[in-house]
């Protein structure tokens, strides 16, 4: 941050300092640096809910918390973690990269990023506001199923009115991005030619502007239905609180490639930089992302298997969900090749590379397994499937995060990080991660329902050991935050190519990227 | 503190591993793989998921050992040069079909199992399954015998004062009873929020939802005790709903029935006579075990959430407007209707109880007559 200070050469006219500079920015980087300081923060906050959560499931009885406080944490930890860490921190990523992989000077609508961004530090604190509110925060799950989340009381509300402004939030840094994307590219920027980054955050954004207007419709008839009368979720008055899951669904389902596609994305740049050798298959890549935001649309009532669906839609959806393996598998087979007879270094951004690909795999494949209607009747709602989301939120989108975070953090502050440190961040990182979560499979198939306080004593091992290995996982995350604000107060110089090889064109321009950085558009080979 | 915590918890195991060795438990600790399965559908389940999950494991292997093996022998520190290929459509194609025509092969067993699943016709038994905040309620409409299925674990045991037993949260004061044998029908519904009926030895679960009929069935080849647990997020205190199904020969399942009709019919004859105040309250003080959840034991409620009972103006109100509140609710809140679920003698003694205990003293009598002419 200090670093961009140094490097500011705005000449147009003379810009606010301090906490007005970042309040009032119009800057894709300073947008961005802010976006990954909030995602990071929320990331902070949303891991501590989710040590309350673990340490009252160290041990079966109830020590820590009540039932009722538990319920708000296992709510409010995942709304945090998803709309305030992965979203945002990608939109942080999508800031300060697409100008500089297009080869323009700034997002296409500026203004409007500066309030896409602002409006959510409002929302997280009206969210977060609700837990201490009469009854404390919203407690029927993220997933705020009706009838339950009729019930709650007035954190409800807000939790609605927080997630109305994160949909504004969202829309507006989506259509920025598409903006940016078909107008801004300098000459000779193909579509085909664009990064895989720029491609995977092009579909998302497109998923983004298709799916949060439903969310926000499905919050506001709960709204309605809870304070004025109406009854579309409500069997006494005519409605059906079925319907409230298929349209949560429907933007749920998309809602869960918007958390990952931008991580393939970071993921498909970072491998050929350390195998020294282009991506492999760059049309079937663009291709299958398309496909995945695709099929995304149309595989929604997977997580709704178990609420009694006629057999015919039953088959529908397992085999449509079925089919995304397809596409998904194109992508592992792809990285793989990637790497396949390169010249292979393994440093921080790449063991995280490797370790998002070897991990998610395993999500994608539990995943599979949910898809498959019959044995979900037994997977569903217990801790297979939050050993699912896991792997693929986790160890897919968080830790793509991370590894896209330390291979541009050189360029983005102009100091390497510190390798060593990077490195034990990344082993314990993912040594407890695994820890944590790998013994929740066995947990889920053993019969441990999800979202309860309390359970039977057969599953008290696998819980000490996950338990135990989530504190790790949190104080493992303590290391990152150091090495990060370490690199942005100095460290070894990085040099404009920052990397051995690397492609694109963020590497043509200095460490740390100039504030507006392609005054005149680069040219495009 | 962390250790003795983890020194109780290795002693835990360890004596619950060698209680597994005596006693016969279903799910013992450590287990990885889904519970032994006693219905045929749960059968196909288990073969279901064992073939996917092994079909997931040999690729994963393949693909990963491609790549760990790319990662030792392609590194830039033995010296190895990047070749610059790009792509290959032959390759692709091959991923691309590969995997399509394995997913086809998964999708065959898969469509079997499902329809058999969903094919509820020549029922011989109907249960009808009803989820209440925080029970289950069930009733054999061809037999008209109808009880209640409340979590029968002490509080003392939840809150770690007494140790715990061997079925903690696995256990109710009524538990389910079918015939073994016989394809029995649930039938599924809920009073106020969404829960599911899960017995993972059966492989059935299915969500109770209100306003919904839902409808699923098994057919328990082994007589036995299972057990399972609400699996939707129900409010509060969705962690402690359990369910037991008790799985008997067909005779015994019959005398069970019998028995019970004749229990019922008794409660039936105890409606119509007076009652004392002294038996009210015996009875009462057991009909708010109902109550407990949400108002607490000594009534007190939980601030913000769930009102005190101790002082309340509808408790030490008119009668009238007590009863009707137990019997009606209130909706858009957790307050249920009891109407259904208790009978004029259990709304009697419990608002009996709630006027003259738990800190009220009204002194007021409720009679189920009375209970009766408001419903
Ligand atoms: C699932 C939770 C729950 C259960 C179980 C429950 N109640 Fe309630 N009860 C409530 C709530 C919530 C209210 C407050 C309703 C309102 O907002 O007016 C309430 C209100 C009441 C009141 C009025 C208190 C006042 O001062 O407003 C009485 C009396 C009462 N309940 C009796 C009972 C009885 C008797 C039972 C057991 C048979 C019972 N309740 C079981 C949640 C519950
Ligand atoms: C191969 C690709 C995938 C398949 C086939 C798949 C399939 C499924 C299925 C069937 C469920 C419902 C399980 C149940 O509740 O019974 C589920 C749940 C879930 N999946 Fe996936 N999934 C895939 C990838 C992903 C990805 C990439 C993400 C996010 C990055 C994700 C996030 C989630 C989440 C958050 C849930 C749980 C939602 C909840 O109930 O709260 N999944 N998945
Ligand atoms: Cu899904
Ligand atoms: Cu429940």
């Amino acid at each position: 941050m200090a670093t961009a200070e140094a490097a500011h050469h705005d000449e147009h006219h003379g810009h606010p300092t301090g906490i007005l500079r970042w309040i009032t920015t119009t800057n894709h980087k300073d947008i961005g640096t802010l976006y990954l300081c909030f995602s990071l923060t929320m990331f902070l906050v949303g891991g501590l809910m989710a040590l309350v959560i673990r340490a009252e499931l160290f041990q079966p009885g109830l020590q820590v918390v009540d039932p009722h406080f538990f319920n708000q944490m296992t709510t409010m930890h995942a709304l945090v973690m998803i709309f305030g860490a992965v979203m945002p921190g990608f939109v942080g990523f999508a800031n300060w990269m697409i100008p500089m992989m297009i080869g323009a000077p700034d997002m296409a609508l500026p203004r409007l990023n500066n309030w896409s961004f602002w409006i959510l530090p409002f929302a997280f604190t009206m969210l977060l506001a609700s837990l201490f509110t009469a009854g404390g925060g919203p407690a029927s799950g993220w997933t705020l199923y009706a009838p339950l989340s009729i019930q709650g009381g007035m954190s409800v509300d807000m939790t609605i009115f927080a997630i109305h402004m994160m949909g504004v939030s969202s829309i507006l840094g989506a259509i920025n991005v598409i903006v940016t994307i078909f107008n801004m590219r300098a000459p000779g920027m193909a579509l085909m030619k664009l990064p895989l980054f720029v491609w995977t955050w092009l579909i998302t954004a497109f998923l983004l502007i298709a799916v949060m207007p439903v969310l926000a419709g499905a919050v506001t008839m709960l709204l309605t239905d809870r304070h004025f009368d109406t009854a579309f979720f409500n069997p006494a008055g005519g409605g059906d609180p079925v319907m409230f899951q298929h349209i949560f669904w429907f933007f749920g389902h998309p809602e869960v490639y918007i958390l990952i596609l931008p991580a393939f994305g970071i993921i498909s740049e970072i491998i050929p930089t350390f195998s020294r050798k282009p991506l492999f298959g760059y049309t079937t890549m663009v291709l299958a992302t398309a496909g995945i935001a695709f099929l995304s649309f149309i595989v929604w009532a997977h997580h709704m298997f178990t609420v009694g669906m006629p057999l015919a839609g039953e088959l529908f959806f397992m085999y449509s969900t079925m089919l995304i393996a397809v596409p998904t598998g194109v992508k592992v087979f792809n990285w793989v090749s990637t790497m396949w007879r390169g010249s292979l270094t393994f440093e921080t951004p790449m063991l995280f590379a490797l370790a998002v690909v070897f991990l998610f795999t395993i999500g994608g494949f539990s995943g599979l397994m949910l898809a498959i209607t019959p044995a979900d009747f037994q997977y569903h709602d217990t801790y297979f499937v939050v050993a699912h989301f896991h792997y693929v939120l986790f160890s897919g989108s968080v830790m793509a995060m991370m590894g896209g975070a330390y291979y541009w953090l050189p360029k983005w502050t102009g100091h390497m990080y510190d390798e060593r440190l990077g490195k034990i961040h990344f082993w314990t990182n993912t040594i407890f991660f695994n820890i944590t979560f790998f013994p929740q499979h066995f947990l889920g198939l053993a019969g441990m329902p999800r979202r309860i306080p309390d359970y039977a004593l057969q599953f008290t091992e696998f819980n000490v050991i996950s338990s135990m290995g989530a504190f790790g996982l949190g104080l493992s995350q303590l290391i990152f935050v150091y090495v990060v604000i370490k690199c942005v107060r100095g460290g070894k110089k990085a040099s404009d190519k920052v990397w051995d090889q690397p492609r694109g064109l963020e590497w043509t321009v200095p460490s740390p990227a100039p504030h507006h950085t392609f005054d005149t558009p680069p040219k495009i080979a | 503190m962390l250790c003795s915590r983890i020194r109780t918890t290795a002693i835990a195991g360890l004596s619950a591993a060698a209680f597994g060795l005596m006693a016969d438990v279903a799910v013992a600790a450590w287990e990885v793989n889904l519970q032994p399965p006693v219905s045929p559908i749960g059968r196909d389940i288990l073969e279901l998921h064992n073939l996917i999950m092994l079909i997931c494991l040999i690729i994963f292997l393949v693909v990963f050992s491609v790549m760990f093996y790319s990662l030792y022998a392609h590194r830039k520190s033995k010296g190895h040069e990047a070749s610059q290929f790009s792509h290959s459509t032959k390759a692709e194609v091959v991923w691309t079909i590969i995997p399509f025509l394995i997913l086809v092969g998964m999708a065959i067993p898969s469509t079997a199992t499902l329809i058999k699943m969903e094919d509820t016709s020549k029922a011989d038994l109907t249960v009808k399954i009803t989820g209440y905040q925080w029970k289950w309620q069930y009733e054999y409409p061809e037999h008209g015998v109808s009880f209640y299925s409340n979590l029968s674990t002490p509080r003392a045991q939840i809150e770690g004062i007494e140790p715990k037993g061997e079925n903690y949260l696995l256990e109710v004061d009524n538990p389910l009873v079918i015939p073994t044998n016989k394809k029995v029908r649930f039938l599924l519904t809920a009073n106020d929020v969404i829960h599911a009926w899960w017995i993972p030895q059966f492989g059935t679960k299915k969500d109770a939802i209100p306003g919904y009929i839902n409808e699923m069935w098994t057919l328990v080849e082994k007589p036995g005790t299972y057990r399972g647990q609400c699996a939707e997020l129900c409010g509060k205190d969705h962690g402690f709903m359990p369910i037991v199904v008790e799985a008997k020969a067909p005779e015994e399942f019959e005398a069970w029935l019998e028995t019970e009709k004749q229990r019922q019919a008794k409660q039936t004859a105890d409606l119509n006579r007076d009652w004392s105040k002294d038996e009210l309250l015996a009875h009462g003080e057991k009909v708010y075990v109902n109550c407990v959840a949400c108002h607490g034991a000594a009534g007190k409620g939980l601030p913000e959430a769930f009102p005190a009972i101790a002082g309340s103006p509808v408790a030490t109100g008119p009668i009238a407007e007590h009863v009707s509140l137990v019997m009606n609710g209130k909706s858009g809140t957790a307050m249920q209707a009891f109407k259904n679920q208790l009978s004029d003698l259990d709304i009697a003694a419990v608002v009996t109880y709630q006027r003259n205990a738990l800190g009220n003293s009204t002194g007021d009598v409720v009679q189920p007559s009375q209970v009766n002419s408001i419903r």
